[in-house]
Formats: structure tokens, C-alpha cells, sequence
């Protein structure tokens, strides 16, 4: 989002400099640093507003709003994850082992800390002390990175030994594995990916004869999968041989348990998915912030992008504070 | 002087002194302006042609149900299909890129700033990023529409699916197997839903912000508290959506299962989620039309509003309760008894700042001095109108009449009465209301009253029967019916057809004003709120000079004068 504002902003500041005012600077994400020199007042003040300060305060205000509507956003997944958590308990609590603590609980310090050095940033830049924002940012930046990073060996590890979803993520009603479920398991793979096969299966004819199997599926597939006990289920013989032979404790267990963890990791990739979208956006904005810094574009009259941007990164990491214990320190 | 950027080269240099429209000049112009009058005129041209193409589907499913059997496409089951695409895009264009930004992104773009006695809205730039999201977002129903007539009629396969047959609501756990075009769908819908969020942040920026000396939050006319409710809802409860529609995407492109039985997921969570932005929705459609209502009523009957505080309390009250009562749509889809009593009683809270709206617009019209030009007659209209909708809407909140009335053209009866007849009457009126302030011309005042009147009967034609073959049991959604609703269904088909001739009367009438209007004074109804202190149209930064503030509603110091056809303030 930020790279597609940066170019509007870049285009949208040419008519207003022909017709002859100041090319706004006033809000969270978009301020060019040419054209300035030509107009006789501040050029980091927008035409319509009456001082630096009113301006100020208006960003901010935009950007509380606008961060008010990212915790709605995430609130939804945080709704999923209780719905989720309260139907398949012994799955949250047994999948969880999977997930390395001591690693998110680093990812918890280098993003907590990342926060420290952009608050720090903040500071130094309504202080005016260049060079100490453009470490701040930088170490900001790098904070930024280490997450990913770490995350990544995560998300690697986790698909290696098949905790992803997708083609994985599949439902086998294991307690009834007569022809008539196994029928059923196939309809419900054959229509659930959006595939351009099943596009064409559909289109016009076929819509009620390969759609009425999967609904009824559905809801017996929750009682059945959803309230037994760990214990109760066995190995199918659905062909699933490329779980095996891994030699982990993951791939040791029985298929349908191994089918049952995924329930938790659809949630996991969700929610950690989203948020390294924003931390990633935030990372943009940092360099992009960053960048400004170098050429010297803040002074204590003028940072308001240093601060929105510290705004949002803070917000990324209050998010990560919520997702670690949900998602880590089940017990 | 005309509304489509492309042409506004071909403006003859009649005007004197320089407004917005001439202030520029090239279409470059138009594309790349950070004036919110522009944007706003640019949503406008961008918003009635998604009006245009929702309303052509919806002249097509009801010529499909003229009949019971199949009646445009002569093979049952593709005309039963095609009937399933229709109704669906009619919904989807309409809620997510008519109804929603309608009012707040033309008409609140290009009035709040003036009324507030602002130059601009706080983030010009990010105004115009959220017309250019709108635009994106439709790009992808344009391409789903597309893709559905190169699937139909030429055969060629196209990835992703074309049409949508999920209804709007793409609920689950069909919109995951259908193979129609939800994933573009509903990357459609959570883009535009985006360029609504961007709005709302805006508006509610420019309103803490942007408030000159003098306009305190009670001297604001009360579109602007209207647009401030809309605004919260718009930043909260747009990124609900956004999420839901995320899941449902991930469902089908990475098999996540949230709303999937079969995956331990839950498909009644995404009737939660999805009512959770879609009812607060609903409040984003008729909050600003009662926005409109309450400076058309105050103008038109020449008398202060009655009620200022309680008016604008009750757009509060409203975005605020409009988030407690999703649950209403979910009445037989196995809530608990318990929640079904909550939701059912919130809901008929809602009707108390209703109520006290219209009650408050009555009383202004009491003893007034009414003029009943177009805006007033939509305005008068929309009382009707909504007041049908809105107690039709408390037998589908009482639990015990919703079961009954639950999935009928009841419903269907309702929800048109309470979004067309109440959001699109108003909006009709406000634009006629402000079209002389936008592109400086009149309109031909007796054919608009005509239109009116057209659109009025068509619409009551079209939809007051529903409600009767819905309480008789007529299911929504369906293209076939049993032989004893046929008459129902043609008296709406031939409504719709009546309604549809009135809506193009008035887009010619608007065409028309452009090309010859008579040139339109600063103050043609003698309105007080700041846009009519301004020249028509407003120069480019809206006001030459900073306007003083005063009461919005006090009319005392205007005065009607033949010679320019419109009012003159009193000196001294």
C-alpha cells in the first residue's frame, strides 16, 4: 500500500504546484521533497491548513482512526481463533508443540525492542539529533528483518514436515470409512480447491449432482472430527504416504491426528501470516522514513512521518504481543 | 460546464471569474486533482455508472420472473443460472459500489469541507487514493462480469470463474465450491472496502480538524453529524469485512478452513462476521441519507430544523446500536434462544433515534412555509418511503414473525424500501439539492418534478407488492415460482420497468442542465449552511474569504430576489 501511495503522491503533487500552492506534506504516508523552495511559507504546511501544528495534530488523528480500524481487522481472526480454540481444544493444546517457543519468544525481544529504538527515533527527531534517528531507524529496520528472518526458519521447518496447508489441509472422515464417506472425501476434495478443473466441472449442468455431496458432508464431518478424543482415531488407508518417513514425532503419529494439527495451523499461518504482511509494510515504511532522514527532511518543526510510522510499527508489535502466548504458551 | 472530465475542454470561457471546474484545464488535470470538489465529481461519474449497470441487472432478473418458467433464455436450467448471476451482481454492484459510497464520496465530498468552511478535506492525497481503490475494486466486478459473458456465450474457460452466483452475501459454504468468480469478487469487495475505510478516516480528520473559528460541533449543519456517524462505522466495522472476505479468499486459494465443517471450521462464524460489517452497513447507507433529509426539510419548509441536538444525538445513537444487532439476520440459523431475544430487542432499539428523526422532520415541516420543489418532493418521498421500511423492518425483529417472514420477498420488500427508497430518494434529492452548487447550472425544474414523480410510482409499484407475496410465502431468490404469485411478479416487473423509465428521465434532465442550464445564482434555495455562502461553483479553494459562522438553520437573512432567481443576503 505504501509503494502504490508514494507514486500517487508523486503524481498528484503537479497540479497543485501550477496552480500555485504549496504541495501538501500533511499526511501519514506521502511527501515528496521537491518543489518546496518555490513558495513563500512553510513548506511542510498544507494549503488548507492554518499551522504546522494543526496539521500535525489532524495525521495524527487519521492515523489513530486508521489503526483502529487494523485491531477490527485482527479482532476478526482473534474471534476465529477462540471459535476454533473452544471446538477443537485438545487439537490447540496438542498442536502447540510444534511451534519452537524459544524462537518466538526471541522474535518477542527483537520486536520489543525494535519498538524501544523507533520510540527512540521518535524522540531524536523531535529533538533534531540526526544522526542518532537515522540509527534509531536503521536498528529499527534490522529489528524488522530478524523477525522475518527468524519467522522464516519457523515457516521452513513447520513445511518441511508437512504442517502446511493447502494440498495437506484436507479433511478424512476417519470414523466412517465406508464407500460412501470415501465418495464423499473425494467430492469434498474435488470441489473445494478453486481450481480452474472444477470451474469448468460446475459451470452450468452439474451444479446440484457435485454439490449436494459436499454439503452434506460438512456438518457430520464436525461431529465426527470434533469431538473425539485423541486416542479414538487410526491410520487410514487414503494413501497419504508422503507423511511418512520423516522420522519425526510429527509424522509418527497416526494419520488422523496428523490431519487434526492442521486444524491449528490453518490458524497459525492466518494470524502470523497477516501480521508479517504488516510487519513487512511497516518495514517499508521505515526504509522509506529512513531514506527521508538521510536527506535530512525532518527537524523538530517537521517529523510527522517519523512519528505515524512509529505509531503503526507500534502497533505490530502489540499484535505480535497478543499472538505469541495465544499461539506459543498454550497450556 | 459538465460533469465528465473528458470533455471539460470543450468548456466555453462563459464564466467571469474562475470556480473549480475551469480552474485547470485538461483531463490530466481532472485525473491527477487533489480538490475534494473534483473527487467528488469524479466518484460521481465513476458511481452512476456502477448505478447504471446495477440497475440494468436488476431490470434483467425482474424480466426474468415476468413468468414462471423460464422466460429470457428459453433452456431452464441456464436461464434458472443466469437468473442466480443476475441477482447476485445486482446486489454486489449496488451495495458495495452504488449504495456505499454514494452519498458519503459525492455528495460528502464535495459538500463537507464547504460546510465545515474548510478549503479541503485534512488529506487531500489520501482522498484521492481512495477514489482510485474505488475504481480498482470495480475493476475487478467489471472482470468477473467479463469473465461470465466469455464463459456463457463463447465457451472460453476462464481462470478463476466469471459471474457470481453466491448472492451478495457470499456465504458459505457455497461461495467455497462454487465455481463462479468469488476469488476476484471478493478481492473486489475488500479493496473497495478499503477506499470506504480511507473516506471515513478522512472525514472524521477533516471534522476534529478543519472546523474554522466559530463552527463549533453544534453549529455543524447535520449531514456533517450524519457523515461523522457514518465515518466511525466506516473505519470500525469495514476491516471486519475485509478479514472475512480475506478468509473466505485463503479458503478457497489455500484450502484454511475457518469457515469449513469439513476443516473444523464453522460456516454460521461467517454469517457472524460477515453481518457484523454488513448490518453496521446498513447504517452506512441511510445515516447520510438522513443527513441530507434534515437540510433538504429545514430549507424547503424555510423554518429553523426542529430538534438540532436530538437530530444529531440520534445519528450517534444509531452508528453506535447499529453494531449490537447483527445477529437479527441470523434469527434461524441456530443461535441460542437467548442471543436471539438480545439481538431481536437491540434491534428494536434502533427504531427510538429512527423514530425520532422523523418525528423531528415532521415538526420542521409544521407551520413552514413549504416550497415543494424536486429536492423537497424526494425529501417527502424519503419520509414515506422510510417509514414503511422501518416498521416493516420491526415484524422481521420480532422473532416470532421473522421465522415466517425469514428468506421471503418480505424481506426483499423491506430492505428496497429502507436502501432504494430511503438512500436512493435522498441521494436523488440531495443531488438535485446541490446540483446547482456543483456545476452552476439549473435544471428544468417541472420535468425533475415529473421524474419524481415517476420514480415514486415505479418504485411503489415495483415494490409494496413483495410484501405481500412474501407473507404468503413467495421465497427470495428463487427463479421459479407456483402460478399464484404471477400477478405479483408482473405488477413488480412492470414497477421496475416504470421505475427505471424515472431514474432516466432524471439522468437526462442532469444531461441536459449541463449542456443548456440557465446559469444557477450562489443561493438558489436560500440555504444557510456555508456552501451557499460561496459562489456557484465554488472557486477553487471554496471561499475567497473565511466565511462567518453562524446557525445553519436560521433563514432570516435571505431574501428571495426575482432578478437572479435566488436568494440574496440582507446587509446590515
Amino acid at each position: 500500500m505504501s509503494d502504490s501511495f508514494a507514486t500517487t503522491t508523486a503524481a498528484s503533487a503537479q497540479p497543485d504546484d501550477q496552480a500555485g500552492h504549496g504541495a501538501p506534506g500533511h499526511d501519514a504516508h506521502g511527501h515528496d521533497a521537491h518543489g518546496h523552495d518555490a513558495h513563500g511559507h512553510d513548506p511542510h504546511v498544507a494549503h488548507h491548513f492554518e499551522s504546522g501544528g494543526q496539521q500535525f495534530d489532524a495525521a495524527k488523528l487519521g492515523m489513530w482512526a486508521f489503526l483502529a480500524s487494523e485491531i477490527l481487522m485482527f479482532s476478526g481472526l482473534f474471534c476465529a481463533y477462540a471459535v476454533y480454540r473452544y471446538n477443537h481444544p485438545e487439537v490447540f493444546k496438542y498442536a502447540h508443540h510444534y511451534l519452537d517457543s524459544t524462537l518466538g519468544g526471541i522474535n518477542t525481544v527483537v520486536l520489543i525492542t525494535s519498538s524501544l529504538t523507533m520510540a527512540w527515533g521518535v524522540r531524536c527527531a523531535q529533538l533534531g539529533q540526526k544522526r542518532g534517528l537515522i540509527w534509531c531507524l536503521a536498528l529499527t529496520l534490522l529489528g524488522g528483518f530478524g523477525f522475518m528472518g527468524i519467522k522464516g526458519v519457523e515457516y521452513r521447518k513447520k513445511i518441511k514436515t508437512d504442517k502446511w496447508v493447502g494440498a495437506a489441509n484436507k479433511y478424512h472422515p476417519q470414523h466412517a470409512v465406508d464407500d460412501a464417506a470415501a465418495a464423499t472425501s473425494a467430492a469434498d476434495t474435488a470441489a473445494n480447491p478453486a481450481t480452474t478443473a472444477t470451474a469448468t466441472e460446475i459451470a452450468v449442468e452439474n451444479l446440484e449432482p457435485s454439490l449436494i455431496p459436499t454439503a452434506a458432508a460438512g456438518p457430520s464431518g464436525l461431529s465426527s472430527a470434533g469431538r473425539s478424543s485423541p486416542g479414538e482415531g487410526h491410520a487410514d488407508d487414503h494413501g497419504h504416504a508422503q507423511d511418512h518417513g520423516h522420522g519425526t514425532a510429527f509424522s509418527d503419529l497416526p494419520q488422523a491426528e496428523q490431519e487434526r494439527v492442521h486444524l491449528f495451523f490453518q490458524v497459525y499461518y492466518m494470524m502470523t501470516g497477516l501480521h508479517g504482511i504488516h510487519v513487512l509494510v511497516g518495514m517499508g515504511l521505515i526504509f522509506w522514513v529512513l531514506v527521508r532522514a538521510l536527506r535530512g527532511a525532518f527537524s523538530p518543526a517537521y517529523f510527522t512521518p517519523v512519528d505515524l510510522v512509529g505509531l503503526y510499527w507500534h502497533l505490530v508489535d502489540l499484535i505480535w504481543i497478543f499472538l505469541f502466548p495465544l499461539l506459543y504458551l498454550i497450556h | 460546464m459538465t460533469t465528465i472530465p473528458a470533455t471539460t475542454r470543450d468548456v466555453p470561457q462563459a464564466q467571469a471569474s474562475s470556480n473549480y471546474l475551469t480552474a485547470q484545464r485538461g483531463v490530466l488535470s481532472w485525473l491527477i486533482t487533489l480538490d475534494h470538489k473534483r473527487i467528488g465529481v469524479m466518484y460521481m461519474v465513476a458511481v452512476l455508472a456502477s448505478f447504471a449497470l446495477g440497475g440494468a441487472f436488476a431490470i434483467l432478473l425482474r424480466t426474468e420472473l415476468i413468468s414462471p418458467g423460464p422466460t429470457l433464455i428459453g433452456d431452464a436450467s441456464r436461464a434458472w443460472d443466469f437468473y442466480n448471476h443476475m441477482f447476485t451482481l445486482h446486489g454486489a454492484v449496488m451495495v458495495f459500489m452504488f449504495i456505499i459510497p454514494a452519498i458519503p464520496a459525492i455528495l460528502g465530498n464535495f459538500v463537507l469541507p464547504i460546510m465545515l468552511g474548510a478549503k479541503d478535506v485534512a488529506f487531500p492525497r489520501l482522498n484521492l487514493l481512495s477514489f482510485y481503490i474505488y475504481a480498482l475494486g470495480g475493476l475487478f466486478f467489471a472482470w468477473i462480469l467479463i469473465a461470465g459473458v466469455l464463459e456463457t456465450a463463447f465457451g472460453i474457460d476462464v481462470p478463476g470463474g466469471g459471474g457470481l452466483d453466491t448472492g451478495w452475501t457470499f456465504y458459505t459454504p457455497y461461495s467455497t465450491t462454487t465455481g463462479s468468480g468469488v476469488v476476484p469478487a471478493v478481492m473486489g469487495a475488500f479493496i473497495l472496502g478499503f477506499s470506504s475505510i480511507l473516506t471515513g478516516v478522512n472525514f472524521i480528520a477533516s471534522m476534529h480538524m478543519l472546523r474554522p473559528p466559530g463552527m463549533s460541533w453544534f453549529r455543524m449543519p447535520l449531514l456533517l453529524w450524519a457523515l461523522y456517524g457514518t465515518s466511525v462505522i466506516q473505519v470500525l466495522a469495514t476491516p471486519v469485512l475485509a478479514i472475512t472476505l480475506l478468509l473466505l479468499f485463503a479458503e478457497r486459494t489455500l484450502s484454511i478452513g475457518i469457515f469449513d465443517p469439513g476443516l473444523g471450521g464453522d460456516p454460521i462464524l461467517f454469517q457472524h462476521f460477515f453481518w457484523f460489517y454488513s448490518h453496521p452497513a446498513v447504517y452506512i447507507m441511510i445515516l447520510p441519507a438522513m443527513g441530507v433529509i434534515s437540510e433538504i426539510i429545514s430549507v424547503f419548509s424555510r423554518k429553523h430544523i426542529f430538534g438540532y441536538r436530538f437530530i444529531a444525538y440520534s445519528s450517534i445513537a444509531i452508528a453506535l446500536l447499529g453494531f449490537l444487532v447483527w445477529g437479527h439476520h441470523m434469527f434461524t440459523s441456530g443461535q441460542s434462544a437467548m442471543a436471539n431475544a438480545v439481538f431481536s430487542l437491540l434491534t428494536f432499539s434502533v427504531s427510538i433515534p429512527s423514530a425520532i428523526k422523523v418525528f423531528n422532520w415532521i415538526s420542521t415541516m409544521y407551520k413552514g412555509d413549504i416550497h415543494l420543489n424536486t429536492p423537497m418532493l424526494y425529501a417527502l418521498g424519503f419520509i414515506v418511503l422510510f417509514s414503511i421500511g422501518g416498521l416493516t423492518g420491526l415484524f422481521l425483529g420480532a422473532l416470532a414473525t421473522d421465522i415466517h417472514l425469514h428468506d421471503t420477498y418480505f424481506i426483499v420488500a423491506h430492505f428496497h424500501y429502507v436502501m432504494m427508497g430511503s438512500t436512493l430518494f435522498a441521494f436523488l434529492g440531495g443531488m438535485y439539492y446541490w446540483w446547482p452548487k456543483m456545476f452552476g447550472r439549473m435544471y428544468n425544474e417541472v420535468f425533475a418534478r415529473w421524474a419524481a414523480l415517476v420514480t415514486f410510482v415505479g418504485f411503489n409499484l415495483t415494490f409494496f407488492i413483495q410484501f405481500v407475496a412474501g407473507s404468503q410465502g413467495m421465497p427470495r431468490r428463487y427463479a421459479s415460482y407456483p402460478d399464484q404469485f404471477t400477478v405479483h411478479h408482473q405488477v413488480s416487473t412492470v414497477g421496475a420497468f416504470i421505475l427505471g423509465i424515472g431514474l432516466v428521465m432524471v439522468l437526462i434532465n442532469w444531461i441536459q442542465s449541463l449542456r443548456n442550464g440557465k446559469p444557477a445564482p450562489g443561493n438558489p434555495w436560500g440555504g444557510n449552511t456555508l456552501e451557499w455562502h460561496c459562489t456557484s461553483p465554488p472557486p477553487h479553494e471554496n471561499f475567497a474569504r473565511q466565511p462567518q459562522v453562524g446557525d445553519p438553520y436560521d433563514y432570516g437573512d435571505w431574501q428571495y430576489d426575482e432578478k437572479t432567481g435566488g436568494y440574496v443576503k440582507l446587509m446590515g
